[in-house]
């Protein structure tokens, strides 16, 4: 045929394809919802956990409550920087972020509405905004991941402090541009001060550590012995024995001190100020913060690999986990971890970043 | 060499510059936002930019540029030159294969390179047992960084300088054979002059394909410029100093355009007189057939067999661990769909662009075609956000749909269209249009019959590049996409990003699978044409 014909039909084709593109899908009715008001409502739910972790309990939350959940998977930080772009106009209603910084950061740019007591009292007041405006949903320890064929855990250092020994030159590993541990830095930074954080950070660093992407690049070389010791979250090392089997060569070793090397971070979720499902909103987070879920992040979830620890009382942890109890930690009050810009400030000083 | 007498230019149709109108309001989005952003930082913006810190990464960055386009173009013709001039013995399988490695992505080559050639890596654990080798050397920081970068950006390269190799007229080079020079000295001062366009437009794509790439140089850990971008959204959320580095960015594009723009030439490509375009016969290797053979199979080793070998063992471990495979059909059709729409918008934005530069040079045709090679240079996350921005507050009805995500793949990717086009019509003589303008046809319809059939090529190139850069997008499509929407590359990410690589094999073959076929479809049809 003629090229003008052709290009008449590419043309339409691309018209039409456009259009198609445009018209943006209607929601899925639920499915056979319980006699509960909220039932049939749809939330928005930008999530900066792994769909691999969280979505089946996001699943089985639409199959209890009859609330449809569209969520958006990505990274925590993008999604934190898209949330603040998209502004008044954001679609999300629910942020659930990896780490607390991310909220802290969002609380202080006006993000969130003020969650009911009801929820917010169910954990700890380590684990909660002091405003009340986001909540923990499940904790992570800071460990110390070793290689189980060169080490034994009684050749670790007491505390973490004792890793700027020059016996660990280049025998570490870490993650600096990881947000759990920059929340540890800051942690530390309160616990400790300025000053001995500053020491601690040029010590390592005279030890030449190995810098990774993120936690599981960490626990990976950790494995492999590429390094010896990397400053890791726990559940990383449960995930990995799942896929690998008891024979993968790394073991978590929480510091004997108590120090801040062991402290607890959490992920947690808040509610939008802008979101115009709120119920619905607070139903998720609700359900989140319920046994049922809970039980489901600490166990050896179908599909998903948590191992977390449960914020709630009551609920039971994996055989292997150590007792969030019997992890000394110092009280750090994780809202104020938002203080991020001092210890990204702190880092580049170092030379780290 | 000077344009002979003809019809006086009449000025570009408006079928032709109110595309190229919009194309520009589109680029323009995001340079808008990243102003707008910066504007709103304090003076530690000025603090942290003059940092010897971030001088440091600015030389970083601009080593690894140069280092990659260098090494990448020395790959790239010798190889281009022995697939379509001389008689190596399965040229039509390499002709098939040298492109492919365009389809995998910067970040899962980054994954097989450290687990291929990294410490206690897959080639040291087979090394180690005969050999007894203790370390390789140390494939982390800029070696890996470049050798990753090479080995999924050469086919830039290796594309443009095959197509204009074919295209070229073979009289020249027998005129100079028929004056006494040599093979050798024929190829310096005959064909690579000719070669310009095609060496400068690979080169160009390389060179900012490699500066807007954050998948290979996260996982090499070597500190670009677009590492410290991401590292200030990642950290601190402030948009405000990442806004103002990737500024800078911009300003080392617009350098890099500079420098391409000076090194193009202003000569003449196309044949001026007349007489019959025929394929130029081959040249006869000889004993060089087993040298040439083993860099082929050594290239095509590494871009592409080393990669996938790397998947299938992932997957292997997986299937083997009792892993149930996931289906991930559904990915892979919104993949689909959503390059194959992204390519057609991105070939109809393309066109317009490339035939103002071409056929009405001047300086606004100009500026406009050097203007897309912005959104090219891009890290995705900074496009993604000014999308988010401009989308949420000013065009609600639009955000979160397919319409927004194939407008950034466009704005991202544009230029390989605009590139193909550009070097297939340079090769295109003038003189054609205007027999048929002379004959009665407007300029539009001398366009549409006469010129487009011939760039066809270079269209279908474009359209593949597009489809395939697409298909192993990441930035854009986690935020920008329809919720719900899976692609290949973000099941991937998900996967990948936990560490639990076994689960990203079978995502990751079906791109690699997927993403190969417009480009197969693409070279079989060349071979058919061309032998």
């Amino acid at each position: 045929m003629s090229l003008s014909r052709a290009s008449l039909l590419a043309l339409f084709a691309l018209v039409a394809a456009t259009v198609a593109a445009c018209a943006s899908p209607g929601p899925a009715p639920a499915s056979a919802p319980p006699a509960q008001s909220l039932a049939g409502q749809t939330i928005t739910v930008y999530s900066g956990r792994a769909e691999d972790l969280v979505g089946p309990i996001i699943e089985q939350f639409t199959r209890d409550t009859g609330v449809k959940a569209n969520v958006r998977y990505g990274g925590t930080a993008e999604l934190a920087a898209a949330i603040l772009e998209e502004g008044k106009n954001s679609p999300a209603d629910v942020y659930w972020a990896q780490d607390a910084g991310a909220l802290g950061a969002l609380s202080r740019s006006g993000v969130f509405a003020k969650l009911p007591d009801n929820i917010v009292t169910r954990v700890d007041q380590r684990f909660r905004s002091p405003k009340g405006e986001w909540v923990g949903i499940t904790g992570r320890a800071r460990a110390v991941a070793y290689n189980t064929r060169k080490l034994a855990e009684k050749d670790l250092p007491d505390s973490t402090f004792g890793f700027t020994d020059p016996k660990w030159k280049g025998r570490i590993g870490w993650a600096p541009t990881n947000g759990s541990f920059q929340a540890f830095v800051t942690a530390m930074r309160i616990v400790e001060g300025e000053a001995k954080t500053r020491q601690w950070l040029e010590g390592i660093k005279a030890n030449n550590p190995k810098a990774y992407r993120n936690n599981t690049a960490v626990l990976l070389a950790v494995a492999s012995g590429e390094v010896d010791a990397g400053f890791v979250n726990h559940y990383y090392l449960y995930a990995q024995l799942k896929e690998k089997g008891p024979s993968f060569p790394a073991r978590n070793y929480y510091p004997r001190a108590g120090d801040v090397g062991g402290m607890v971070n959490v992920a947690g979720a808040g509610v939008l100020a802008t979101s115009k499902n709120k119920d619905a909103a607070l139903k998720f987070v609700d359900y989140m913060l319920s046994s049922g879920a809970q039980t489901y992040f600490a166990g050896d979830a179908p599909g998903g690999d948590a191992y977390e620890y449960p914020l709630i009382s009551g609920v039971p942890i994996h055989v292997e986990l150590t007792p969030l109890s019997q992890v000394k930690t110092p009280n750090v009050d994780l809202g104020s971890l938002s203080d991020l810009e001092g210890t990204l400030k702190l880092l580049r000083d170092v030379g780290i970043l | 060499m000077r344009r002979g007498g003809g019809l006086r230019k009449p000025p570009p149709p408006v079928a032709l510059w109110a595309p190229a109108a919009l194309v520009s309001v589109a680029i323009a989005l995001p340079l808008a936002y990243l102003v707008m952003r910066a504007l709103g930082a304090g003076g530690e913006t000025a603090d942290l930019l003059l940092r010897p810190r971030t001088l440091e990464t600015l030389g970083r960055t601009v080593a690894l540029v140069v280092a990659v386009t260098g090494v990448a173009l020395a790959l790239a013709l010798p190889l281009a030159w022995l697939t379509s001039r001389s008689d190596i013995p399965l040229r039509r399988v390499w002709s098939a294969l040298l492109p492919l490695p365009l389809v995998i992505p910067s970040y899962v080559a980054g994954f097989v390179v450290v687990a291929a050639l990294g410490p206690r890596g897959m080639l040291q654990n087979m090394l180690a047992a005969p050999l007894g080798v203790e370390r390789l050397p140390e494939i982390y920081g800029f070696p890996g960084a470049v050798l990753t970068i090479v080995l999924v950006a050469f086919p830039y390269a290796f594309l443009t300088l095959q197509a204009a190799l074919r295209g070229l007229d073979p009289a020249l080079e027998e005129v100079s054979r028929n004056l006494g020079h040599g093979q050798l000295d024929t190829f310096w001062r005959v064909t690579l002059p000719q070669l310009r366009p095609a060496l400068a437009a690979g080169g160009l794509l390389i060179a900012l394909y490699t500066l807007s790439d954050f998948g290979a140089v996260s996982l090499l850990r070597y500190e670009t410029f677009t590492w410290a971008i991401y590292l200030q959204y990642q950290a601190s959320l402030d948009r405000a100093i990442a806004a103002a580095l990737s500024l800078v960015l911009v300003a080392v594009t617009v350098v890099i355009l500079l420098v391409d723009l000076s090194l193009r030439g202003r000569a003449r490509y196309h044949r001026s007189s007349s007489g019959a375009a025929r394929p130029s016969a081959p040249v006869k290797l000889g004993r060089w057939r087993w040298p040439a053979l083993a860099f082929c199979a050594l290239t095509v080793t590494g871009a592409l067999v080393m990669p996938v070998a790397v998947l299938l063992y992932w997957l292997a471990q997986a299937l083997h661990a009792g892993e149930p495979l996931r289906a991930v059909w559904g990915a892979a059709v919104n993949s689909a769909y959503a390059s194959g729409l992204a390519s057609l918008v991105a070939i109809a934005a393309a066109l317009p662009v490339a035939i103002l530069a071409v056929r009405y040079p001047g300086v606004l045709s100009a500026l406009l075609e050097r203007f897309t090679y912005i959104g090219f240079a891009l890290p995705g996350i900074v496009l993604a956000l000014a999308l988010v921005f401009f989308g949420a507050n000013f065009a609600t009805p639009l955000y979160q749909t397919l319409a927004l995500l194939v407008l950034a793949y466009v704005i991202l990717f544009l230029p390989q269209a605009v590139g193909t086009c550009r070097t297939a019509l340079l090769q295109v003589s003038p003189r054609l249009e205007e027999a048929a303008r002379s004959l009665g046809r407007t300029p539009t319809q001398a366009v549409m019959t006469v010129t487009l059939p011939l760039v066809r090529p270079g269209i279908l190139a474009g359209a593949a590049l597009v489809f395939l850069s697409t298909m192993k997008e990441l930035p854009a499509t986690l935020l920008l996409s329809p919720i719900g929407f899976r692609s290949l590359a973000t099941t991937i990410w998900s996967a990948a990003d936990s560490g639990f690589l076994a689960r990203a094999a079978v995502p990751a073959l079906l791109l690699i699978l997927v993403s190969s076929l417009p480009m197969a479809f693409f070279v079989i049809r060349q071979q058919r044409t061309r032998p």
